[in-house]
Order: structure tokens, then C-alpha cells, then sequence
């Protein structure tokens, strides 16, 4: 049985990640769907195998998308049935288009949005700070702090979500995804067999205009309403009786109550600890703030909570200084650890910090750094390889540009390999390829794995069929989205015996594309690929070469043959 | 209990992850109060895992340059990556056998001098505690435990605030039923190793 499956009250290490799917399951959550990204894919991962050993308890899809994934929980939540999605913060970019609106026509049972932030980059393209969705779409957001937080949360959330009838949001960060600690467990409900149903009501499910109006203004009321919530919201604590404040949320109240124990300055200070920090507390701030001299915000990322303050405390036209992120005691840059947090507060307070001087070796040489890199034997190196010894006998490798794409073989970007000249996005390769082939006269070869392919590589390349433009896509399907441990994608060949799922086949979608060059090579088979790559590049047309082998790990996993 | 801080550092694919897990739940088993962070992501591909063990009612999942009570390195270049992380009251183990990156097997850089190095912070700290661990696993009919066998290494410094049993327990219970006597022989190899 499925370690999330035992029956409580226990308590069991969990991981965040996993203390949200038993949260989610002592909630009776029903449809499942999620696109993977860390630090948010153990979720997925979760949810996948209890899915397969218990396909009546819950129904979970690794969807091709974050913007599927969001529009096929939304509907389950519109017929009633409790839903969730989760998915990495740049996650929420693709799936914002459904999130925005979503908002809109809202829900009718519990759904929860796991928006996962990832300050530091520690995985990511960037660094955004996902709370600001919250004040675009008008959802609320939860941010917890600790595993049992992570369980306890995901349970508010959906109480929250029917309360509003509005999709909540999960906000966690690599420091609370990825963080183990000791998870009291509730109880299971009893598995229920029930379908949802939708309930036909146009003038609230079909956003036409004038419905939008209509929706825009319930949305603002239910707004209003989640700002009463919110202020009495009883997960929302303060702590200490001093008259210096410091408001803070997620991991960072972590570090704050570290830092107060080892400056012994809990008389000196008092805390007020957000949970739900969107829409924020109000009346709850402006009481924390009267008799305080100074507030200190600690956030990771971006003054979200701090900015929202200074707007409670402008509107009461007090006048008590806020710091945070305007320069004095943290940056907008990278997440946060105990020591810059303590020495923060201790220079809020005028104390002395408690530093312990770092082992310093004198003759420390430089070290070699160990960046990560393609496993032995991995497919896209030697497809890699075959691409560059055809460049080079073709003679144009001075004036061949490589757009690649997220996956595994991002690594490309990495010597000997250094094949990747351009990334933004997930799907980035095919679109940027269409641009720099019509602003440049260099040759355009680019790379997409198969699950970020079926992502958001296929319209692209529909477009560039459409358009004309002229490049080489290399197709690097590998049979796995490898990166974030192995999920299936629709183009999957090599599957375990219970996954029955039906295959959509990569060729297939090309050639549906429209694309007429369309060639196919075994990276391990080096003398019958080459020719295979050299007729390709000679074209001077939208050319698709499709490099199939599966991952090595993966095939070892699922016994799968090369 | 008094606080502890544990940092654990090691290459994606040394069980370095499972070894600090595995002393989480004999903490929790012992009524520990217990956090640990881990990095995933890139790791499985050969890059630098780093865990933390935080015991005794700390809040704060990571650990701070000069702040570690222990570091418990996998690899020797990765324990010098992270010694800025220790004090002179701090206390080291680490194995010696190296896993060379791919920069120093392309030649762009260069595998430090371990010995000499290590010889300095031996005289720098609380307690310094190394062997080749990968040597000794193997030697043990444990080729794959070197993870358990630094645990071992740990535990039997008595830093710990957990029994043997409990340890021996959670080893029994947590790894996979055919590598119970292999990692208990590497536990074992690396308890009497220390103490």
C-alpha cells in the first residue's frame, strides 16, 4: 500500500510535497491533474501511484500541460467534485490564461491550485514571485511554513475554496517543498464512488462578455468577503510582547523564530506570522502596527507582504517606518538563510549578533566545480555529437546557431557538448527558431525534448509550417520526461505493463503538423545516422529530425530495450 | 535536547539523501524534534546534493556558512567545497575516496590535494574523522552502502542523540528488504571504525 494510504492518527516523515497529497487525500480529493516542475513534481509523482493502486479513490493525469492540468481540475470542481493541480511557479505563466478567468466563473467544490516558487533558482528559469498572481486573479493564497503545515493548509484550502467558491492558492517554496519533518496525520474518509455533476447555468460558466461583466462583479465581492476571512483568520499568529514588529510568512518565519531564540530578544520583539497572505489582514496589520516603533518584513523574493503594508498603513495615515526589500536589511535576490536573517534583526534591534567565525584553510585552492551533466551513456549526448561531426563536415559551424529547450538536454549548454545558444521558455526552441530564421542568415538547428515538445512545441511548429520559415527542429525523444524523475508524456514507447494509456506518436504529429522533412535516426546507431543528418541539414526548408532511444535510467527502470 | 546542526554533502547518486533520511526517522522514532531539507532537481545528474539534518526544535531548514555542528562529506572534494560551513568546534567526517568531476577529466581544472588540506583541518576542529570509505565497503561485501557506512562513521562518534537499536532499526525498516544485511554490515563497519 501506498505510504500516503495508511490509516491515522500516526505521524510519519513526510516530505512537503507529500504531506500536500495526504492533505489532499484526508480532504477527499477526487481529480488530480498536474504537468511536472520542481520543486512541486513529488506531488504529481504521488498522485500518479496512488491513482495506479487505487484508480477508484482518485483520478490523477500527468496532462501535456500546466494550462490543461489547471482546465481539467476547474471543471471537476465546476461538477462538484473536489480538485487540484500543482505545478512549478513558471508553471503557473502557461496556465494563467485558464487561471485568470477561472476566477471568474469559480468553483463549486474545493479546488486547490500548488504553485511551487523557487527562490535561489535552484531548478528554474527564473525567479519569480508567484504571490502576485494572487492580486491579479483575485484567489487567495495560503503560504505554509512547515510539513505539517503543507497537510494542514492543503485541508484549509479546500474549506476555504467552497467557503468563496474560488480556486485557493497553495504557495510553497523549495524550502518547504523539499524540507522532511515529522507529519501528524489525520484521518482518511471513507473512499466514495461518486461522479460530480454539472450543473447548466450559462450566465455562469460561459464567459462571454456580458456574463464576464456580471462575473467580474461577484468576483470582487467574493473578494471583499475573503478579506473578512482573512482578517480572521485563525492560523494568522502573533507572538512576543515588544514594540519592535516583524511580519513574516512561509520558511522565513522559520528563520525569524531561530533568530529571536539566539539573539535572546523575545522581550524586545513581537512577530505576527501570515498564513494567508492574499488578500492580506488588514485591520489585523493595522492593530499589530499601533504602539510599534519600526516593522521589519521578512519575505523571500519580492516585497509583497511589505508593499501591501505601507498601503494598509498610508490608508490608516500612520506613519511607522517599514523595512524590507528598499535596500537597508534584504535583497530581492535569492532565498534567505538563518544568519542573514538574524543579522538582519539584529540590526533592526540595535543588538549584537551572535557570529560564528567560518572555518577558514589557508591554502584552499580554487576547487573544480561539479556542475551537473548528461548521465554515461545518455542518448542526447551522442545525437549531440552526431549533429556537431555533421556541422563540422558540412563546414558550417561558424554560422550555425542552436536554440534548445528544458529538459535534460539543457545540459548541452555544458562542455565538451556546448550546443545551446538561446532558451527562455518551455517550447522556446521552435518559436525563437522561426525568429532568428527570419532575422539572421545563420543556420538555425534546434533542440526540444518529447514531453516539452507535446508542452508547447507543437503550435509553434504549426506555425512555422504555416509561415514557411525555415529551420531544423531535433526532436530528442528519449520516451520519458527525464528530468523530473521519469513522468510519461502521450509520446511514450517504453511504459510499465499497468499503464495503458494511449500513445500519440511523435512522427504522427509532425507529419500532422504539415512538416514534409521529416527524418528519424538512432542515436546509437552513429554510421546510419550521419547520412540520415547530412540530407537533412542540406535542406534548406523546415526540417524535423526525430532522435529516438529512450533514457538510459529510464529504460533501466521500466525494463524497457534499446 | 540541545540543538544540532547536520550537514550532509555528497554527488547525486551516493544515497546521501537516504542517509540523512534515515537519521531523521530514528530521530522522530526517538522523540526528536526533527527538519530536514533536501535539494533535488539537477542531482541525479552527478551534481553536488547537499541535505541538512536540524535537530532539536530548530525551525530554520538550512545551515549557514560557520554554523554546522557536523559535516558528514560523501566525497572529499565535496567535504572541502563545504568546510566553510564549520567552526572550530565543529566536528568532520568524511570519506576519502574521490569521484573526479568532469572538469578535472577534461582537463580544465584540477583535483585538489586532499591530504595536505585535510591535515590542516584535522588541526582545526573538534573532530576530524575520515577513511576510504569506498575501499572499505568494498572490502565488507558493501559496495553500495557507502552511505550507511558514513552514518555508521556518525554514529559512532556518540554526537548522536539516538540508540544504536533505534538506528539499527530504521535501517532494517527503510532500505530495501534485499540491502538490510549489507547496510547493517557497513553500519556496523562504521560505528567500530570511530569509536
Amino acid at each position: 500500500m501506498h505510504q500516503l494510504l495508511k490509516t491515522g492518527p500516526t505521524t510519519m516523515l513526510l516530505l512537503g510535497n507529500e504531506a500536500i497529497v495526504r492533505g489532499a487525500l484526508e480532504a477527499g480529493v477526487r481529480v488530480t491533474a498536474s504537468y511536472p516542475g520542481t520543486p512541486s513534481s513529488e506531488i504529481g509523482n504521488n498522485l500518479f501511484q496512488i491513482h495506479s493502486e487505487a484508480p477508484d479513490l482518485l483520478y490523477f493525469e500527468f496532462s501535456v500541460n500546466e494550462k490543461v492540468a489547471m482546465e481539467v481540475a476547474a471543471a471537476a470542481a465546476a461538477a462538484g467534485v473536489r480538485s487540484l493541480t500543482c505545478m512549478k511557479h513558471v508553471g503557473m505563466n502557461v496556465a494563467s490564461d485558464a487561471m485568470m478567468s477561472l476566477a471568474y466563473v469559480g468553483v463549486r467544490a474545493g479546488m486547490v491550485i500548488v504553485c511551487a516558487d523557487d527562490p535561489s533558482i535552484h531548478s528554474s528559469q527564473n525567479e519569480q514571485d508567484n504571490r502576485f498572481y494572487g492580486k491579479m486573479s483575485f484567489l487567495p493564497i495560503l503560504e505554509p511554513a512547515s510539513p505539517q503545515e503543507m497537510m494542514d493548509l492543503t485541508k484549509k484550502a479546500f474549506e476555504l475554496s467552497e467557503a468563496l467558491e474560488l480556486p485557493v492558492i497553495l504557495r510553497t517554496t523549495t524550502r518547504t517543498a523539499h524540507v522532511r519533518g515529522p507529519v501528524q496525520l489525520g484521518s482518511l474518509p471513507e473512499a466514495k464512488k461518486e461522479s460530480g455533476r454539472f450543473q447548466k447555468d450559462a450566465k455562469r460558466w460561459v464567459l462571454v462578455p456580458g456574463t464576464a461583466r456580471l462575473r467580474r462583479k461577484v468576483l470582487l465581492e467574493r473578494f471583499e468577503q475573503a478579506m473578512s476571512i482573512s482578517d480572521g483568520f485563525d492560523l494568522n499568529e502573533i507572538t512576543g510582547s515588544g514594540d519592535m514588529g516583524i511580519v513574516a510568512s512561509g520558511v522565513s518565519r522559520g528563520y525569524v523564530m531561530d533568530a529571536i531564540d539566539d539573539l535572546g530578544c523575545k522581550n524586545q520583539i513581537s512577530c505576527l506570522f501570515l498564513v494567508m497572505t492574499h488578500p492580506l489582514p488588514e485591520k489585523t496589520i493595522a492593530d499589530f502596527v499601533v504602539n510599534k516603533k519600526a516593522i521589519l518584513v521578512v519575505e523571500e523574493l519580492e516585497p509583497f507582504l511589505e508593499e501591501g503594508i505601507r498601503a494598509v498603513l498610508q490608508r490608516m495615515g500612520v506613519s511607522t517606518p517599514v523595512y524590507g526589500k528598499n535596500g537597508e536589511y534584504f535583497s530581492r535576490m535569492s532565498e534567505f538563510n538563518p544568519a542573514l536573517v538574524r543579522g538582519a534583526i539584529a540590526r533592526f534591534l540595535g543588538c549584537a549578533d551572535v557570529r560564528v567565525e567560518p572555518l577558514a584553510v589557508s591554502n584552499m585552492p580554487p576547487l573544480p566545480i561539479r556542475p551537473p551533466s548528461l548521465c554515461k551513456g545518455c542518448p542526447h549526448t551522442e545525437t549531440y555529437n552526431i549533429i556537431k561531426e555533421t556541422v563540422i563536415g558540412m563546414g558550417f559551424e561558424e554560422n550555425v546557431l542552436y536554440p534548445t529547450d528544458i529538459g535534460c538536454y539543457t545540459l548541452g549548454v555544458m562542455p565538451p557538448i556546448q550546443m545551446a545558444d538561446y532558451l527562455i521558455c518551455m517550447g522556446s526552441s521552435v518559436g525563437s527558431s522561426a525568429g532568428f530564421s527570419v532575422s539572421t542568415t545563420q543556420k538555425v538547428i534546434s533542440f526540444i525534448g518529447d514531453s516539452t515538445f507535446f508542452h508547447s512545441g507543437v503550435s509553434s511548429l504549426i506555425n512555422a509550417v504555416h509561415q514557411g520559415h525555415h529551420f531544423c527542429l531535433v526532436i530528442l525523444d528519449n520516451s520519458t520526461t527525464a528530468m523530473t524523475g521519469h513522468q510519461p508524456n502521450p509520446g511514450i514507447q517504453y511504459v510499465p505493463p499497468e499503464y495503458k494509456k494511449t500513445r500519440v506518436t511523435i512522427e504522427q504529429v509532425v507529419r500532422g503538423c504539415g512538416v514534409r522533412n521529416v527524418f528519424k535516426i538512432n542515436p546509437y546507431k552513429k554510421d546510419e545516422a550521419l547520412p540520415v543528418v547530412r540530407q537533412a541539414l542540406s535542406l534548406n526548408d523546415l526540417v524535423v529530425i526525430i532522435s529516438e532511444a529512450p533514457c538510459v535510467l529510464y529504460a533501466k527502470k521500466v525494463g524497457g530495450r534499446r | 535536547m540541545k540543538r544540532m546542526k547536520l550537514l550532509f554533502v555528497g554527488v547525486g547518486g551516493q544515497g546521501t539523501l537516504l542517509a540523512s533520511r534515515l537519521l531523521g526517522e530514528a530521530c522522530m522514532k526517538n522523540g526528536i524534534s526533527v527538519l530536514l531539507s533536501e535539494v533535488h532537481g539537477m542531482a541525479q545528474r552527478g551534481g553536488v546534493v547537499e541535505s541538512t539534518v536540524m535537530l532539536g526544535g530548530l525551525k530554520s531548514p538550512l545551515i549557514s556558512l560557520g554554523e554546522a555542528d557536523v559535516l558528514i562529506g560523501f566525497e572529499p572534494l565535496e567535504t572541502l567545497r563545504a568546510i566553510s560551513y564549520c567552526n572550530k568546534d565543529s566536528v568532520v567526517i568524511t570519506s576519502l575516496s574521490p569521484i573526479v568531476p568532469n572538469m578535472v577529466k577534461l582537463g580544465a581544472s584540477q583535483y585538489p590535494d586532499i591530504n595536505s588540506l585535510f591535515n590542516e583541518i584535522k588541526g582545526m576542529v573538534a573532530g576530524f574523522y575520515a577513511c576510504d570509505a569506498e575501499e572499505l565497503a568494498n572490502k565488507i561485501g558493501s559496495p553500495k552502502s557507502v552511505n550507511v557506512l558514513l552514518l555508521g562513521m556518525l554514529m559512532g562518534t556518540g554526537l548522536l542523540p539516538v540508540s544504536m537499536e533505534s538506528m539499527e532499526d530504521t535501517i532494517r525498516t527503510q532500505v530495501k528488504p534485499k540491502t538490510v544485511d549489507a547496510n547493517l554490515n557497513a553500519f556496523m563497519a562504521g560505528v567500530n571504525l570511530v569509536s
